[in-house]
């Protein structure tokens, strides 16, 4: 096992699935020439060739529908947008068309396509810029929607995805480009749809995505070691399918449930898992699910503001404490 | 009416104390006004109210310290729907500045011993779902439950607590059949009015008696009962635990430690989860429109309480050795006795063993502990003219009683089960075998 950044993971797994398949190629906004926004397809054109590396107009809903003419014809291509917030420009391509084709002409054609696209607050890039969208597309049936949270996972669920026949919207986070991990070598696949315990306990639940996943295991081993709480980590990895008897099976064993998320409240992912919760383990319940969200306004510029929007440890910590003390935990 | 809570002013507080009231009873608040001042582990800090309305309850004297979460006051509309023992502390001066002075007298408590069960506003008691799972497999009545969650909310801390410093339902068993089904009746659902003057006292019932009482009731109405009884020719069982007990010894000799014993009802525990194993029919349930047939053996074994009864289970008895029975048994026997048994070793027991033998009792039938489907009653082993070989002889007996649900087991299943079980404490060795 290497340790890699996330960054090096996409990298590496993107091109050993180029050499794997000749199938699979890349295409989006300044991948080739300029080697991706993110550095992500760094070396690909010159290795691959502009064949398998394309370089595309700034016109998303252009790029995504040629991919999906371009995987119902049997290729395999791996999309990428700049970042999430562009995908709205594509949004009638994935939800109409790369959604639905499969279903609605009768299983003729599949679509095995994958759009990467980087998603998430935290860089001072403002309102527009630093959205968490992936609600909108976990809630379209016919979409695969996976977040990995770790260099491993960005591995494992990049290759499930490129070699998986629906098409998969894969979302990455800015802030987890950087962060480091061990990854398996050589061929290593993340079965879609499989939430991760990334750290057992007994006490409260919390259950978490993508970069938050990673604050919430932070927190945990905090609280383990300060406090000697034993809190559960559940990774989903993958909003849909969601794994729901994942979440399920730590709710009964720990009667407590707090969804730290980087999305808005309302409508948003805590409120799919605390529904799956009240349906699923209603009787195991010793406290109300709580959710830790962003603040319910268009990202501020200002880091001080856009700090304070967004959620954090802080923030978590005070409410599984709030959830603990509800159950005279220790009491 | 807003309640307004002990906050948790620090991350390691647990419980604070009220160092000053700066409104009394009857006080206008506004939300955000500072109320009082709490000292916690580390600093004094200011109390603001997050509600608006008249100061209508102080239920915390100053100086008194509770847990984070405990209601320590209650702001209403004014209206007088205040508590009756407010009365006397809605004199405080006008004065809002800090420091009223706050004596125990003038701030009576309206909650005597904590806060009242969270049941008292409404028919349907607050309480978390799981509070409310594991009080109805245990047959607590959630009235009898004191909340310590957010606005008196029932948590499960409170279930457990109140099941285990109280007892749990057991399987009664007394000399006198006849004798508690009487007794039972008239406490879960007095069918005639007692009636009491002043050569009686009358003493509430704890919730061990109360959940006692009408399982027991349940089961005696329920599971029609019907009794086998078999004298056990004790002189083997005996001379074994002698064996057992004296190799016991020995080995704690050569240890250095001090000896522990195995008693008789050890090896009837063991014997009977033996006879289980080899009667799968008989560990069963009756389950209304199915049998539930469990495969796992788990022995329940009646431990008398200061006030009541409570059965700790020996898990998967049948694979344990009488040493290990009798460890066990001994540990939780101990802590069912100082209230420190979890849920989960006391529930879940597949057949109970009742022993009255150590009072002197020959022989007694015992009530069925809900939802299994047979009970022992084990009486004294005690010596006596029997006949042995045509001779008659002093030899060892031992009465065991089968008590059983006839909606599970017919009198031959019985019967077969009760034979295999006399013939295995007359040759204790076979539970070897």
């Amino acid at each position: 096992m290497a340790v890699i950044t996330y960054r090096q993971a996409l990298h590496d797994t993107l091109r050993a699935e180029l050499i794997r398949d000749p199938g699979v190629f890349l295409m989006g906004e300044e991948i080739g020439v300029f080697e991706g926004s993110y550095k992500i397809t760094a070396g690909l054109l010159t290795e691959f060739g502009p064949e398998r590396v394309r370089d595309t107009p700034i016109a998303e809903e252009g790029f995504v529908g040629a991919a999906i003419g371009a995987a119902m014809l049997g290729l395999r291509p791996v999309v990428e947008i700049m970042t999430i917030n562009f995908s709205i420009l594509a949004m009638d391509q994935i939800v109409n068309h790369a959604a639905k084709i499969h279903t609605m002409f009768g299983g003729q054609s599949r679509v095995p396509m994958v759009i990467r696209t980087p998603g998430g607050g935290g860089q001072q890039l403002a309102a527009t810029h630093s959205q968490n969208l992936e609600v909108w597309y976990a809630h379209v049936p016919g979409l695969k929607v996976v977040m990995p949270s770790t260099p491993a996972d960005a591995k494992g669920l990049l290759a499930a995805s490129i070699r998986d026949d629906d098409p998969v919207m894969f979302i990455e986070h800015l802030a987890l480009y950087n962060t480091k991990g061990e990854v398996p070598d050589g061929d290593y696949v993340t079965e879609i749809g499989k939430a991760a315990v990334t750290k057992a306990g007994t006490d409260i639940t919390i259950v978490s995505y993508s970069r938050m996943a990673a604050v919430a295991l932070d927190v945990a081993r905090r609280l383990e070691e300060d406090e000697g709480i034993s809190v559960e980590v559940v990774d989903l990895r993958s909003l849909r399918p969601l794994d729901r008897s994942t979440i399920l099976q730590s709710v009964r064993k720990t009667g407590k449930a707090v969804v730290l998320e980087e999305d808005w409240l309302s409508y948003g992912v805590g409120a799919e898992i605390a529904a799956t919760i009240q349906e699923g383990a209603f009787d195991y319940l010793d406290a109300p699910v709580r959710r830790v969200a962003a603040a319910e306004i268009p990202l501020p510029y200002a880091k001080p503001l856009e700090l304070a929007a967004l959620p954090d440890a802080t923030a978590l910590l005070k409410v599984i404490h709030e959830t603990l003390d509800a159950t005279r935990f220790r009491g | 009416m807003p309640q307004v809570f002990m906050p948790r002013l620090s991350d390691t507080m647990t419980e604070g104390t009220v160092s000053t009231w700066t409104k009394g009873v009857g006080d206008r608040i506004e939300k955000g006004d500072v109320i009082a001042e709490i000292e916690t582990d580390k600093a004094t800090m200011e109390l603001e109210a997050y509600d608006a309305g008249v100061l209508e309850q102080i239920l915390v004297d100053v100086g008194k310290t509770v847990p984070i979460g405990e209601v320590i006051a209650v702001i209403g509309d004014g209206s007088g729907a205040a508590a009756p023992a407010a009365a006397p502390a809605s004199a405080p001066p006008a004065d809002p500045t800090p420091v009223v002075p706050a004596s125990p007298t003038s701030t009576p408590t309206s909650a005597p011993n904590g806060t009242p069960p969270a049941s008292t506003n409404g028919k349907h008691p607050l309480a978390s779902p799981l509070a409310r799972n594991i009080a109805r497999d245990a047959g607590l009545d959630l009235a009898t439950v004191t909340g310590s969650g957010p606005g008196g909310r029932i948590v499960r801390a409170d279930v457990e607590h109140a099941i285990a410093t109280l007892g749990s339902p057991a399987a009664a068993s007394t000399p006198a059949p006849v004798a508690p089904a009487a007794a039972v009746a008239l406490s879960a659902a007095p069918a005639v009015e007692v009636q009491t003057g002043p050569d009686d006292e009358e003493i509430a019932l704890n919730n061990v008696r109360r959940i006692t009482a009408r399982r027991l009731v349940e089961s005696m109405q329920q599971a029609p009962h019907f009794y086998l009884t078999s004298v056990v020719a004790a002189d083997e069982l005996v001379a074994a635990r002698a064996r057992i007990n004296e190799g016991l010894a020995a080995l704690a000799t050569s240890r250095g430690e001090a000896a522990t014993k195995v008693s008789v009802n050890d090896i009837v525990v063991k014997a009977v989860a033996v006879a289980l194993r080899a009667h799968p029919e008989v560990n069963v349930s009756f389950g209304g429109d199915k049998l539930i047939r469990h495969h796992r053996v788990h022995v329940g074994i009646a431990v008398a309480l200061p006030d009541g009864l409570i059965v700790p289970v020996i898990r998967d008895a049948d694979t344990k050795t009488v040493t290990q029975i009798s460890a066990e048994t001994r540990d939780l026997a101990t802590r069912a006795r100082s209230g420190k048994l979890k849920v989960d070793e006391f529930t879940g027991s597949t057949f109970s063993v009742s022993n009255l033998g150590m009072f002197g009792v020959d022989q007694f039938t015992a009530v069925i502990n809900p939802p299994e489907a047979a009970i022992l009653a084990v009486g004294a082993t005690k010596q006596e003219a029997v006949v042995r070989d045509g001779q008659i002889v002093v030899g060892y007996t031992m009465a065991i009683t089968l008590s059983v649900d006839h909606r599970a087991l017919d009198g031959a299943t019985g019967a077969k089960f009760l034979a295999d079980l006399t013939a295995l404490l007359e040759n204790p060795l076979a539970t070897l075998a």
